[in-house]
């Protein structure tokens, strides 16, 4: 049959059965029976199929194709190609695991009607899915839009909160200013055809001050998606607010379309970009990775510190598109195929890992109601599954080998470590240096981590009502497992993910890396300099050792383990306050970084009978730009306001003015 | 892979284990006789550790699952470690498992579980030990990836071994580079080890102590364990010093039995003067306030960087 012949056809296909699927929940919108037990784990098995299916399709030839629907004379463009596939590829496979997690989440009490709240995750899920295949920039525009405003209503899903309203409110508006710079870029970038199809995009040829502008147009629109510096303040607001599913959709594969959106308009649409633009996205990047995992060591909630944690995670991939840029302008090609790999790889690693903190932390907070890391402890205890699950995810992120964050860490170090080859003085010597901010980024993300997992799962519990904190149910289980695996297995077969990848180099930069006639468990993607990584030995190595030890220990040293109270230093009570709390271990940060913190502090003199004390930390971003630009707003708003003088003769005044320039101009 | 490479890879995870004691038990004592005190036995960690495996384990009545594995996964990471460093010969089996950059991530798994475990119990010591070490973490890791990145531009490779290797075929030469990063990294094994300026291995002052802080829950066979990593850690990271900066003695390759025998004495050399040298460096300073670490570990991070900028430069 041709439908299934056709990659294409199968991808849309079973994005339209997404939003079918969401549509059946209308039917009885407030059967958490139907939406969770039914829909929702039918839509994993859609994402499974759409992840296979644009896996499959890999490095077969670009398939195009035109939809009925759109508007007279300008039906919607699709089109499937590489790097549409690897991105469908992990919308489809993490979007399966929050999928199965969330058919057990929701439930009665979460503000919308599940049915409701099915239709809007079933249609952001489907729109995300055609920001990937969209072709001309009227559908791409369509999608995208879809996307935020069905995110906007899963974020305000308990909109009777006044603090998740005002999130929400923050979220719409930055996701608006994104789109709109977003296309003002296609309308740079037609070139003057007025034709806003990619196909004519590509073909148009812009002189450098335009290119140039578009670039930076994007950089701006999508940046605002991703969270680059500094239009990031949404994501500390937003991804608290919203359930936690919602959060792991958000943060691991929403982010992910923009930087698809980046890749897709600096390496297809404009072509040839210049060495010089990269600095951009690469000194942005920076500063967005060092600025997020700063922010996200300070923080007391424990899904603020996730979202800082994706601030960092887009600030990495950022460098590592700038690099690309940099190195595909000079012409080192398969070094910018380097950087890009490191860049794809890293997203579809973030995706996974991040969703698998988010719902651990839905999990929680399901189990206790908390999410602020002073109220939790101890819930390893009580916990187990969600627990261990969620450190394989807390491992990933800190960047330890052999898990995935580690792979896309090395393999951008390692382009890094090309730079000084650059052909251009001074940048050459400053490029290196980069490494520097990454490594610095990558061992405060293993500081955050310790963080987030200690406070939360280990220690003693800071609160009594923890002691009823249940775990997690079968399908929520089922999720964090199939993202578990999925950090496992990234982790494990870099090989067989590079070369999945590489179809998606090939066709932005023209090269991809030579892993021909390498065994499939080494990773050794630059056969000059010798340098390989094999996870799966360092992993036997490790777990042969730690069984040995264990062994040996058992069989010669066999003594009993006693249970004994915790020693207490004579002082004879101990109790779960005195443990470090989430602003103790965010202490040595706020000590060596102070000039990143606007901080207000209340420290008591030491002879205060009722001490109080009191630390707020606050992002410097808010007070140097967005509030100014508020205030301004606000007054310009003012001064027109004058205008509204709420008097019909006024306004009759007006139209009579109006109507006289109108003549004047007319004759 | 003859058989001499896994006789190399063999003996240097063997070394490892059996010297690192040893080599601990080296430097306190020249520590003791620098500072005009009676030494004690260079064999003291072996004592040390054989009574610690003698003992009944008490374990905390709050403890997780994970305090239980974490000497395990300590142990194990540190023993990886040691065999993908070549302390011996460069003809390692495993050397195409890691290269530094993994070698960096393996130490950080260590430090990682370390941490995790430190809070398992829920005490004020094992949180503020494990903040602190991961602070010193943070700052230690950077410093140590420049250092790596130096040496891994004079040898156009990130592979340990393969650094050490194109270090000795080449003919000797002075690389002003490599002596900015060899004193970067004498900062960073001091402070990853919890050696005085940055943290004092013989107190028990509760509170200056990181290293220490972290084990207070332990007895017995896991605490053993963890004295006894803490000992690789400090055999690894000089035998990462020798990699970079002096690796004449270790065998270059497959070559044969006859270059891996000189390879065991110019070892213990190396780590005799390296011994010494540690414990001159721990008697001539005093420890700093743990806020002035991060000075430290930023002064480190600028001398690596320095030689990056030196190398860049000059091409040297």
């Amino acid at each position: 049959m041709a439908l299934f012949d056709s990659p294409l056809t199968i991808c849309l296909a079973l994005l339209a059965c997404w939003a079918v699927v969401g549509a059946a929940g209308l039917l009885r919108p407030n059967s958490v029976a139907l939406v969770g037990r039914v829909l929702f784990p039918l839509g994993a098995i859609i994402g499974a199929c759409l992840a296979i299916a644009a896996a499959l399709s890999l490095a077969t030839p670009v398939e195009r194709g035109t939809l009925l629907i759109g508007l007279p004379d300008l039906p919607m463009h699709v089109r499937l190609d590489n790097l549409s596939r690897v991105f469908l590829a992990l919308l489809g496979s993490a979007s399966a695991g929050v999928s199965l997690f969330a058919a057990g989440y929701f439930r009665k009490g979460e503000g919308t009607a599940p049915g409701v709240l099915g239709l809007q995750y079933h249609l952001f899920l489907a729109s995300m899915g055609f920001v990937l295949v969209a072709d001309d920039a009227y559908a791409f525009m369509v999608a995208w839009e879809t996307m935020a405003l069905t995110s906007y209503f899963l974020v305000t899903a308990q909109h009777g909160i006044p603090e998740i309203r005002s999130a929400g409110f923050l979220y719409l508006l930055m996701a608006h200013v994104g789109a709109i710079a977003i296309l003002l870029s296609f309308g740079i970038m037609q070139g003057g055809t007025w034709l806003f199809s990619f196909d004519a995009m590509r073909e148009s040829t812009l002189s450098t001050p335009w290119a140039t502008a578009a670039f930076l147009l994007a950089l701006f629109g999508f940046g605002t998606k991703a969270g680059l510096l500094p239009l990031h303040v949404w994501l500390p607001e937003a991804h608290p607010a919203a359930p936690s599913p919602v959060s792991a959709l958000m943060s691991g594969i929403m982010l992910k379309t923009a930087i698809y959106g980046v890749l897709r308009v600096t390496f297809d649409l404009i072509g040839d970009p210049l060495w010089w633009w990269g600095l951009i996205p690469l000194a942005l990047g920076l500063a967005t990775a060092i600025f997020g995992v700063v922010f996200a060591a300070v923080q007391t909630d424990m899904k603020r510190l996730l979202a800082y944690s994706s601030v960092e995670n887009v600030g990495v991939l950022f460098t590592g598109i700038g690099l690309a840029i940099v190195f595909h302008g000079v012409g080192m090609t398969e070094l910018a195929a380097l950087a890009l790999i490191a860049v794809l790889y890293h997203s579809l690693n973030h995706a996974f890992m991040k969703s698998l903190l988010f719902l651990g932390t839905g999990a929680v907070l399901h189990a206790t109601g908390e999410r602020n890391l002073g109220r939790l402890g101890g819930l390893i205890h009580r916990m187990p599954w969600a627990a261990w699950l969620t450190l394989v995810g807390v491992l990933a992120l800190a960047g330890l080998p052999p898990l995935n964050g580690f792979v896309s860490e090395w393999l951008l170090l390692q382009t890094f470590l090309f730079s000084h080859e650059v052909p251009q003085p001074f940048v050459n010597m400053l490029l290196p240096l980069g490494a520097a901010i990454v490594a610095l980024a990558a061992a405060l993300a293993g500081y955050v981590m310790v963080k987030f997992f200690g406070i939360v799962f280990l220690g003693q519990p800071r609160e009594a009502s923890l002691a009823v904190a249940h775990d997690v149910d079968g399908f929520e289980k089922a999720g964090l497992v199939w993202l578990a695996i999925g950090c496992v297995l990234l982790g494990l077969l870099p090989n067989q993910v590079i070369h999945a990848l590489g179809a998606a180099t090939e066709q932005l930069v023209g090269a991809a890396p030579n892993l021909a006639g390498q065994s499939w468990w080494m990773l050794a993607p630059l056969t000059e300099r010798a340098v390989s990584y094999a996870p799966l030995v360092l992993l036997a190595v490790i777990v042969a050792v730690v069984a040995a030890t264990f062994l040996i220990v058992r069989i010669v040293y066999r003594r009993p383990v006693r249970r004994a109270p915790t020693w207490d230093c004579g002082f004879g009570r101990l109790d779960p306050r005195m443990q470090d709390t989430a602003e103790g271990f965010g202490q040595p940060i706020r000590h060596i970084f102070v000039s990143f913190f606007e901080m207000e502090r209340e420290l008591p003199s030491p002879l205060d009978l009722a001490p109080r004390y009191r630390v707020k930390v606050s992002d410097r971003f808010w007070k140097v730009v967005y509030l100014p630009i508020a205030g301004l707003l606000q007054r310009a708003a003012n001064s027109v306001a004058w205008l509204q003088q709420g008097r019909i003769s006024v306004y009759l005044t007006y139209s009579f003015i109006t109507l006289v320039v109108l003549l004047a101009v007319m004759l | 892979m003859s058989a001499v490479a896994w006789l190399t890879q063999f003996l240097e995870v063997l070394a490892a284990l059996l010297l690192a004691p040893l080599f601990l038990g080296w430097v306190n004592a020249c520590r003791a006789w620098l500072q005009n005190r009676r030494a004690p036995s260079v064999l003291l960690p072996y004592h040390g550790i054989r009574k610690l495996f003698h003992k009944d384990a008490v374990i905390a009545a709050s403890a997780s699952p994970l305090f239980r594995m974490a000497p395990y996964v300590v142990f194990g990471a540190m023993v990886a470690a040691a065999a993908v460093i070549p302390s011996m010969g460069t003809g390692l089996p495993f050397r195409s498992a890691a290269d530094a950059i993994a070698l960096v991530g393996l130490l950080a798994i260590a430090r990682v579980f370390m941490s995790l475990a430190a809070m398992d119990i829920g005490t004020a010591f094992g949180t503020l030990g494990a903040r602190r070490d991961m602070m010193i973490g943070f700052l230690a890791e950077p410093a140590l990836l420049m250092i790596i990145f130096v040496a891994s531009l004079i040898s156009a490779t990130t592979a340990l071994p393969l650094i050490a290797e194109r270090l000795m075929v080449q003919p000797l030469a002075l690389y002003p580079s490599l002596a900015f990063t060899a004193v970067a990294f004498t900062m960073v094994l001091l402070a990853e080890n919890a050696r005085i300026p940055v943290d004092n291995p013989a107190t028990h002052l509760e509170l200056t102590m990181i290293h220490e802080a972290m084990l207070l829950e332990y007895s017995a066979r896991h605490l053993a364990l963890m004295e006894w990593a803490a000992a690789l850690k400090l055999f690894n990271y000089a035998c990462i010093g020798f990699a970079l900066f002096v690796p004449w003695g270790a065998s270059i390759g497959e070559t044969g039995i006859g270059a891996l025998a000189w390879s065991i004495p110019a070892l213990l050399a190396k780590l005799a003067v390296a011994g010494l040298w540690l414990a001159l460096l721990e008697t001539v300073s005093a420890k700093f306030r743990v806020f002035r670490a991060p000075e430290f570990m930023a002064t480190a991070f600028m001398f690596a960087v320095l030689g990056l900028l030196v190398h860049l430069l000059l091409g040297a």
